[in-house]
């Protein structure tokens, strides 16, 4: 389940578009969409939006996220918040920027999954979430809890 | 001068060979390894297989020492993302991308790409004024100045033939020469125009129609 991303209480409903219905556009679609906010999805492959929970109340638009017209069609200049989270992140960091200057919209987060290309977009603030880096972190925090308890039982 | 292309297809063949007969130095990054073992039998040119847009292939490509990048893969996000990692992470003076879709042109250069161009809109310009009027001819456009260069041919019925350059009252327009029978004059105010006149216009772009119709009759 993904957290409250506005917090705990603040139940105000926000325009939220996503672009990219895979595993991740998907689940984020259903959970803030049963949060109360007004999801737009954004895929080019239609078959993809069967990946959609029955939590999903939201709009979907089929088309290609680097074409300006579809993200016209799915009333981007309106959103309060735009995640881009397809397969590519070249695809994510172009709408992610598009997002930014062209429509203004104040929250804008891009997956990027090259950390290299993610270390030159933050330097650009372009606000980005690299899964690659998260899981690598992940990795060695949970592999040195691991060794301290070795080392802890070892020296019993 | 040094060049990175970033490319798949003719386009990118083509444009190669000139910039290699130019005694430029290129280095090309293509996706398909057959792709690229083809090009570099053919081009004078370093040929790497790989993404454009991946900053350890551009480091590769000599991005640090490179004077040009040119991205022209038929993926519009493609093309963004390796003019800005060139740039900003390579210092790469100059980049030029393909757009596919129109719209993003103006984008494209509000992101930082020095460049952007789309096929489309140059094809469709230069068809619409093919059909528009077969005599005229070469419409270039002056980079950023807003201004073009065109070269009218005068026909027999052309209102133009026969009145002085200051008569048809051009507005944002001038007429820099006419060739007349293979031979460049200078175009005066008081110079009088034939049937059969080149005449080489250099005009604001948004008063190309007015003296197209000046000397043509034909256009807005």
């Amino acid at each position: 389940m993904v957290s409250n991303l506005f917090g705990g209480s603040a139940k105000q409903s926000q325009y939220i578009v996503i672009v990219g219905c895979g595993r991740l556009g998907s689940l984020l679609a259903g959970d803030l969409s049963s949060q109360g906010h007004s999801i737009v999805v954004i895929e080019q492959n239609e078959s993809c939006l069967g990946n959609l929970s029955s939590e999903f109340s939201g709009f979907s638009v089929v088309g290609d996220a680097a074409e300006l017209a579809t993200l016209r069609q799915a009333k981007v200049d309106k959103a309060d918040c735009l995640l881009a989270v397809t397969s590519e992140d070249n695809i994510n960091l172009m709408v992610a920027q598009i997002a930014r200057t062209v429509f203004e919209i104040p929250i804008v987060l891009a997956r990027v999954f090259d950390p290299d290309r993610e270390a030159i977009y933050q330097e650009l603030e372009i606000d980005t979430i690299s899964p690659t880096q998260l899981s690598a972190d992940l990795f060695l925090q949970r592999l040195g809890e691991r060794f301290e308890n070795q080392s802890q039982q070892s020296a019993k | 001068m040094r060049i990175i292309l970033i490319g798949t297809d003719k386009l990118t063949y083509f444009l190669g060979r000139r910039f290699a007969s130019k005694g430029y130095f290129l280095t090309i990054i293509t996706p398909e390894e057959e792709n690229a073992i083809a090009l570099s039998r053919k081009l004078k040119a370093t040929v790497l297989t790989g993404n454009g847009s991946d900053p350890a292939m551009l480091q590769e490509a000599g991005a640090y020492q490179a004077d040009v990048l040119l991205a022209l893969t038929p993926k519009d996000q493609d093309n963004l993302i390796a003019c800005q990692i060139a740039q900003d992470r390579y210092g790469v003076p100059k980049t030029v991308a393909l757009v596919n879709d129109p719209e993003n042109r103006e984008i494209f250069e509000e992101l930082g790409v020095s460049v952007a161009f789309s096929a489309t809109e140059v094809l469709g310009s230069m068809i619409e004024q093919q059909t528009a009027s077969a005599d005229i001819r070469n419409l270039v456009p002056v980079t950023d100045s807003g201004v073009t260069i065109t070269e009218v041919v005068l026909a027999e019925n052309s209102p133009a033939v026969g009145s002085a350059i200051k008569d048809l009252k051009l507005q944002g327009a001038v007429v820099a020469c006419v060739v007349r029978r293979g031979r460049v004059l200078l175009a005066q105010r008081r110079s009088y125009l034939h049937a059969g006149d080149r005449v080489l216009l250099i005009s604001e772009s948004d008063r190309y129609g007015q003296a197209q119709k000046a000397l043509t009759g034909e256009g807005a």
